[in-house]
């Protein structure tokens, strides 16, 4: 069953062409692998599909609705959800009340009274401590957000987008500013906590190894567009690919 | 914990209430604006958690002020539960449609555009003559469900009246603090953009602390007009609402009775200082509002909290 | 047709009185991101330090040409003085902390330099009318026009032209651009931005003070007209945009003709004209008429 789907997408920004053409179907539970150099479109992309940004043409649609330049709270309250590139978090809270509020939210539907109700109610609170069970960062919780080291944020961001039960989550390169040794072990660790809940992922990476270890399916994006769509030996295999994005081993002397 | 201190608060409230009869009238009528004016802060400590400060707070204080005069000089209604009642009322029926402009913005633009709307009020005050232009009006001595006390009673009920609606509202605000709409102030203030994204429109919940600070700024006008049985044009000047933030910041975000304790230290170095130095009463309160900012950046409420040594991060 | 060339004479002296106040104040906001609500007392100051000197000066029947430089340079000295303690002595110690603290800040400062005009000149009003006699009146047609006020407009003309010329052509003011856009960004290029932020709070001040002067022939100079001003000057900064000099100009003249066409043809909003001038343009511009967009966040 297709979750996501996306139908001739564009976006300008005056007269930089950042995204064109993008015309594709997500399956529901499937996890796409998003690469291509910076500048590429794919953050804007994945911008896009969370509604902080309006497409200048095209559809996107979740299952039967068409939720082209809705705003993002709206997407979110359909399931949407999303991590940053640079984590987003409460700073001046601890990580556990970062997870409360993030708890709180996503319960809410907009009515008066629900927004009136006590925020560390024991529903919230149960919520909040699975969270940081599953994403490991449980021996964090009394840390101010704001001193936390880059894989600990990151992971709290994404335990923060996820906590609230979405059905998509994108992912913009879920493990940036990690170091090399760290990055797999964060995947396994997200990969791991989103593995019982049944969600469509979608994660923006560098990492071309990461890509082929996590990811069901590749997209490349190229130029504003995508230049390869397939399972990641196949994708990642692609001359173009190979030559505008993840480049060829080589044996020292420039043979590939 | 928090029970706890709700009970201390209320003890105080008590306790100041069963001393005002044999306290002097000159301190029990600084005590009753205080309080009042502690209501105005109270709503700007509600909006400064979330990172806003209107420089306007004025508009719904005049409001109030001038519901209460002209209801009881024109409409000949004396009872002072209606009056304060309606008068916070209309303050929050401004607030509510003020607050679908002032909500979209932030910073020093949201402080401004509360400034002019202020100002705009005070501009219609001036040149109204019906309400009385730049020398305001008289209000009419008040009643309490009948009774109409005069001199040193009448300074008593409306002290008492003050105190138990202050206490109310301080009640209801340590409530609403814990509530979602109110806890979700700090990652308001921390990171908007987040919250956008786990489903919540900022914009509608800092229109709920609009209305909120609306609402207590007219319930302090309303009570101000009866304690000082006078309204003017300037309750909606700019210095009117710079004074309110100036007792904001000295008060600290921290705690509810911190806005009440602010603004009764307020008042009383005002009232010292134009006694002793009635020229320079100003160079005092800027030599105050500066040595707080430089030296107790988190206003005086930061002192009880280490007094208290509570590890409860105030929430 | 008279009356709209009343409205259109007034409405010009208006706004260049707007002008003059409001580019100070829009220059500290642009460079440092600071409201300063101190400049209504450089502008009060900047009042009564001519109104005094310039008084004297009349008195002691020296030759007029000279009486109007005195104004410019008692207003510049004052300017001076107070500039360098408020910035070096104060804001320096509260510099990086949240922008509504430094307002405050400000305003502590205010109310402090008020007390400090009342302890020097005291609450008597001080008349300055020798220089508008001096300029004189012509006569255009029907009315009447003041050389002062005449003299006014040509000197907010001249400083529109004089910033927007420092701003583009001189070193210096591309050395500001840098800093308006970006303080990190400017002092990673070796720019002293310390120094740059006490020379243009400097400036600002003697703006601000050279303001009050050249109006003193004008009003009352009496105490409280530091407060006025800086509600005006702010509604202007606000509608033209935080930190644009051309925001500055195109809000003075919004503003001064529109409060000119109510003074005359509707009195009862002359008062507020001004601030719901800023209220409406701040609906449709949320960040005022000319400022640039913030970059992506996210």
């Amino acid at each position: 069953m297709t979750i996501l789907s996306v139908r001739d997408l564009e976006k300008t920004f005056g007269s930089i062409v950042a995204v064109r053409d993008i015309t594709l179907d997500v399956p529901a539970e499937q996890t796409v692998g998003i690469i291509g150099a910076n500048g590429a479109g794919k953050t804007t992309f994945i911008n896009m599909i969370t509604g902080h940004l309006k497409p200048s043409k095209g559809t996107i649609r979740l299952e039967d609705r068409d939720i082209t330049g809705w705003p993002s709270r709206a997407i979110t309250r359909l399931g949407i959800s999303r991590s940053f590139q640079m984590a987003q978090i409460f700073p001046s809270l601890t990580v556990f009340e970062n997870m409360c509020a993030a708890a709180a939210a996503s319960g809410l539907d907009g009515a008066l009274m629900r927004v009136l109700a006590p925020l560390r109610s024991p529903a919230t609170i149960e919520q909040a401590n699975t969270a940081l069970e599953r994403f490991r960062i449980a021996p964090y919780r009394g840390a101010l957000a704001s001193t936390l080291p880059q894989g600990v944020r990151k992971l709290l961001d994404i335990a923060m987008a996820v906590v609230g039960s979405p059905r998509i989550l994108l992912l913009d390169e879920p493990t940036s500013g990690i170091s090399v040794e760290e990055k797999f072990g964060v995947m396994d660790v997200v990969m791991s906590a989103l593995k019982s809940r049944r969600l469509t992922v979608l994660f923006v990476e560098h990492d071309m190894e990461v890509v082929a270890r996590f990811a069901d399916r590749v997209l490349a994006f190229y130029d504003g567009t995508v230049i390869a769509d397939g399972a990641p030996a196949l994708a990642l295999a692609d001359p173009r690919v190979q030559t505008l994005i993840s480049g060829t081993k080589t044996d020292g002397q420039g043979h590939a | 914990m928090c029970s706890r201190t709700n009970l201390v608060g209320a003890l105080a409230f008590i306790a100041a209430a069963a001393a005002a009869p044999a306290l002097p009238a000159w301190l029990v009528s600084l005590a009753t604006i205080a309080f009042a004016n502690g209501l105005v802060v109270l709503g700007l400590v509600v909006l400064w958690r979330a990172g806003l400060v209107p420089f306007g707070q004025a508009l719904f204080y005049a409001i109030g002020a001038y519901a209460v005069a002209l209801l009881s000089r024109y409409a000949g209604w004396e009872d002072v539960f209606l009056l304060v009642a309606i008068g916070a009322a209309a303050a929050g029926i401004v607030a509510f449609l003020v607050g679908f402009l002032l909500a979209r913005y932030r910073d020093i633009f949201f402080a401004m555009l509360s400034l002019a709307m202020s100002m705009i009020l005070y501009g219609v005050l001036v040149k109204t003559q019906t309400l009385g232009s730049t020398d305001g009006f008289h209000v009419e001595a008040a009643s309490f469900l009948g009774y109409a006390p005069h001199g040193q009673a009448l300074n008593l009920m409306l002290f008492w009246l003050v105190l138990a609606v202050s206490a109310i509202a301080a009640l209801l605000i340590s409530l609403y603090f814990r509530t979602v709409a109110g806890a979700l102030a700090v990652p308001v203030r921390d990171n908007e953009i987040r919250l956008e994204f786990l489903g919540i429109s900022v914009n509608r919940l800092i229109h709920l602390k609009l209305v909120i600070a609306g609402v207590l700024a007219g319930l302090g006008g309303a009570l101000a007009a009866l304690a000082v049985a006078h309204v003017d044009p300037n309750m909606a000047y700019w210095t009117t609402s710079g004074g309110f933030v100036f007792v904001t910041i000295l008060a600290g975000a921290g705690s509810v009775a911190a806005a009440f304790v602010g603004s009764f230290v307020f008042e009383l170095v005002r009232s010292i200082a134009v006694d002793l130095v009635p020229g320079l009463w100003q160079l005092i309160l800027g030599s105050v509002l500066l040595l707080t900012i430089l030296f107790l950046p988190e206003g005086l409420g930061s002192v009880f909290h280490r007094l208290r040594r509570s590890p409860e991060k105030a929430s | 047709m008279l009356t709209a060339f009343a409205i259109l004479t007034d409405g010009l002296v208006y706004a260049a009185y707007l002008f003059v106040v409001a580019i100070g104040l829009t220059l500290i906001f642009g460079v440092m991101k600071i409201l300063n609500v101190a400049h209504g007392s450089f502008y009060a100051f900047g009042a009564f330090g001519a109104a005094s000197a310039v008084g004297i000066y009349f008195e002691k029947g020296w030759p007029v040409a000279g009486g109007f430089l005195i104004m410019v340079l008692v207003a510049m000295g004052i300017g001076l003085v107070l500039g360098l303690i408020i910035e070096r002595g104060l804001l320096r110690l509260v510099c990086g902390r949240d922008e509504v603290i430094v307002v405050l800040v400000t305003f502590a400062a205010s109310l402090i330099l008020e007390d400090m005009i009342l302890l020097i000149w005291g609450t008597q009003s001080y008349p300055l009318y020798q220089p508008l006699a001096a300029a004189g009146n012509f006569e255009v047609g029907s009315l009447v026009l003041s050389g002062y006020d005449m003299g006014l407009i040509a000197l907010a003309v001249a400083l529109a032209i004089a910033a927007h010329w420092a701003l583009k052509y001189t070193r210096y003011g591309r050395l500001l651009t840098v800093v308006i856009f970006d303080h990190e960004t400017a002092a990673a290029f070796g720019i002293n931005v310390t120094v740059v932020f006490t020379v243009t709070f400097i400036i600002g001040a003697m703006l601000g003070a050279l303001g009050g002067a050249v109006m003193a022939p004008k009003i009352s100079v009496t105490l409280g007209i530091g407060v006025e001003v800086i509600v005006h000057a702010f509604a202007v900064v606000a509608t033209g945009g935080m930190g644009s000099i051309e925001g500055a100009l195109v809000g003075a003249l919004i503003v001064g003709l529109c409060r000119a066409a109510a003074v005359h043809l509707v009195p009862q909003l002359e008062l507020f004209v001004i601030y719901a001038v800023m209220a409406l343009v701040l609906a449709f511009r949320p960040h005022g008429l000319f400022t640039q967009v913030p970059p992506r966040k996210i």
